[in-house]
């Protein structure tokens, strides 16, 4: 068995990178996948928390790369799905604590058991940047539609060019289909006409995000069929199985008119 | 608000000039070249051709462009026609 080792990065900090790890690695477990998310962002973890599993910590990366646990040690199986594991970040180093080879060494220790290993990657170009891309077969760049977002993203996508590991497939999120529409938001087209890479998918900006966050509970466990973040995230998981699924369509569902439509096409 | 905008003519839409000013942005960032560096690089083509040609140094343009994820330098350099000069 073989894992696919998939990178989640952005450049900019606070796009939603550990929200699409934690929410894609719930949405293909519940595929039937064996998955494993590993939070490089050491000093900063926040996977961990995103995903609920917060009390459940014992040992890190940082413990595994040093050689004070073995590896199945440090990996929390989340009881909610079938099998899904977190590796959690150190909270009390830094980003040197571990180097780029011994995250390819910890992943081709993770490739054999696993369909795929997801990496939180923590903001920013230098080490801890290139730790999470290290072993990658694939990056998800993670963007919102909004200048600073896309300017960094671009500058991310310059660099894995640079190191060889592709151009990446992204992923916009925190759309809002109302702002677009009066002209106030980068569209989706104008995102790709700008940094013209492959379109992985589209998250709207939806509010349970936050209350699954609270809670410690990924939206795409939610099971809502409407154009929601939890839908997107499944359907990004689809895809990334290999499945052809259309982007969801998020036009303005706001009003009644808005409401009424969208439980008519829901029935 | 759309009638206001008109109103007080402001045509263009903030996610127009949002996409006008990353690409904007982003041909500079790409070919790592920072917008002040245009402006010096244009006195020196001026100064290089008005040593060979009489060239009008306001009607110089260079600009930087870029398409998908390649950039290019272009100078438009407008040369003085011989047979208008004053004799």
């Amino acid at each position: 068995m073989h894992a696919k080792v998939i990178t989640v990065t952005s450049g900019k900090g606070g796009v939603g990178k550990t929200t699409v790890t934690a929410n894609l690695a719930a949405a293909l477990a519940m595929l039937g996948r064996r998955v494993v998310a590993l939070d490089a962002d050491i000093g900063l973890r926040n996977l961990d928390v995103v995903m609920g599993l917060e009390n459940r910590i014992v040992y890190d990366l940082v413990d595994v790369v040093e050689g004070r646990c073995r590896l199945p040690q440090a990996m929390i199986r989340d009881k909610r799905f079938p099998e899904l594991y977190l590796i959690p970040a150190a909270q009390t180093r830094d980003k040197m604590a571990v180097s780029p080879s011994d995250m390819v060494l910890v992943c081709d220790q993770l490739r054999q058991d696993m369909d795929y290993v997801l990496i939180d990657s923590p903001a920013g170009i230098e080490r801890g940047f290139r730790n999470a891309v290290a072993p990658a077969d694939q990056v998800i760049v993670v963007t919102n539609p909004e200048v600073s977002a896309v300017r960094d993203a671009d500058r991310i996508v310059g660099l894995l060019e640079a190191e060889e590991h592709g151009p990446g497939q992204l992923i916009i999120n925190r759309l809002k289909p109302q702002m677009v529409a009066r002209g106030d938001m980068l569209s989706i087209a104008d995102v790709l006409d700008i940094l013209a890479i492959d379109l992985l998918g589209v998250i709207p900006e939806d509010e349970d995000i936050l209350v699954g966050s609270n809670r410690g509970a990924p939206v795409a466990m939610n099971g809502s069929h409407s154009a929601s973040a939890g839908q997107a995230f499944r359907n990004i998981a689809r895809r990334l199985e290999g499945e052809d699924v259309p982007i969801m369509e998020l036009s303005h569902q706001g009003g009644l008119f808005g409401r009424l439509r969208a439980w008519m096409s829901g029935r | 608000m759309g009638w206001l905008d008109r109103l007080l003519g402001r045509r263009q839409k903030s996610s127009t000039v949002a996409k006008d000013r990353l690409q904007m942005v982003l041909t500079h960032d790409r070919a790592d070249i920072s917008p002040g560096l245009i402006a010096e690089i244009k006195d020196d083509i001026i100064a290089v051709i008005a040593r060979r040609l009489a060239v009008d140094p306001d009607s110089v343009v260079v600009t930087l462009t870029t398409t998908a994820r390649e950039s290019r330098l272009v100078a438009e350099i407008p040369l003085h026609n011989r047979r208008r000069q004053a004799p």
